[in-house]
């Protein structure tokens, strides 16, 4: 059985509106830096995965994310994995 | 009639949701755990409190979907039995996906507390039989995820089968932007599902059960209730 470590990305869809990535938008225009548009926040989770393969491990990580880690009405998710 | 109150750790409008069925109400209610694998077979709905279940961590209502008894709810829906989320309960639902959509964070990023005027849409659901169509009633939120969203086709599907039970009105019972609290699309504030016999709802009718709360606006949903349950 080997381990990898997964990073889980996790983004509001496009076309939904991130009133918290807003929020910060209008304070950072407020604060003098009108260059930055279209804040967006999400969430970042990281696991350990057993498994046999990098295969295995991704199927076991990304049906996680869709039933619980991420919600896919709204969000998406995106995963890496790494052997460790 | 009896009442299934689940109570998940973080629930808090648990003991609320009693008071109003069994004292305002005069009803049985049982309180179930949500460690509890079945409902008793003598329950005839179930109320999923307001609350932050779980401490809301990951996404309000997301960790309590997998408690043990929410299967047993999905199964007692599935055979026709009432259920009835209030605000984290609301969440929850959706989250079970008894209900379409989903509760983001309020448009203006507060937690908002205070009364809303609801207009009664849907006066045929075993939970509204009693109320007259169109009526205001006053019913308080408190929730900062209460922000009613799902896609255009499943809103479309809400509007023609007549599923949105509940919209945040003007006393006057006007849909208007200035009475929509938190953002949700079309002013929606309760929802039930096609079968209708799961509703959703945002504000708290528990809160507003007794003229000693202020207003017993809310008692009347329970009333339905019970009214559908005594006449089936």
């Amino acid at each position: 059985m080997k381990k990898f470590k997964s990073e889980i990305k996790i983004t509001l869809r496009e076309g939904i509106l991130d009133v918290q990535g807003k929020t910060v938008e209008n304070a950072l225009h407020s604060m003098g830096i009108p260059e930055i548009a279209h804040v967006r926040i999400g969430r970042f989770v990281t696991t350990e995965i057993s498994a046999e393969t990098q295969e295995q491990a991704f199927e076991i990580i990304d049906k996680a994310c869709k039933q619980l880690i991420a919600n896919p009405i709204i969000e998406d998710h995106f995963i890496e994995l790494k052997e460790i | 009639m009896k009442f299934g109150v689940i109570t998940f750790p973080g629930s808090n409008c648990d003991h609320d949701a009693i008071f109003a069925t069994q004292t305002c109400l005069g009803e049985q209610v049982v309180n179930l755990w949500h460690k509890d694998t079945q409902i008793p077979d003598d329950i005839d709905c179930i109320i999923i409190p307001g609350g932050f279940s779980y401490g809301d961590y990951l996404r309000c209502g997301a960790i309590a979907r997998f408690s043990p008894i929410m299967r047993s709810v999905v199964d007692f829906a599935s055979r026709g039995g009432l259920v009835v989320g209030i605000c984290n309960g609301f969440q929850i639902l959706t989250e079970a996906q008894l209900l379409p959509g989903v509760l983001l964070r309020n448009t203006n990023m507060r937690f908002i507390c205070k009364d809303t005027w609801l207009r009664v849409e849907n006066t045929t659901t075993p939970f509204t039989n009693l109320i007259e169509k169109n009526a205001t009633l006053r019913i308080p939120i408190a929730h900062g995820e209460g922000n009613y969203f799902a896609d255009a086709d499943t809103i479309k599907r809400l509007e023609d089968n007549n599923q949105i039970v509940f919209r945040y009105s003007n006393e006057q019972g006007e849909i208007t932007d200035a009475a929509n609290p938190n953002g949700s699309i079309n002013n929606i504030a309760g929802i039930i599902n096609e079968k209708g016999n799961v509703l959703g709802m945002m504000p708290h009718p528990e809160r507003y059960s007794d003229k000693i709360l202020g207003c017993d606006d809310g008692l009347i949903i329970f009333k339905s209730i019970a009214n559908y349950i005594h006449s089936k």
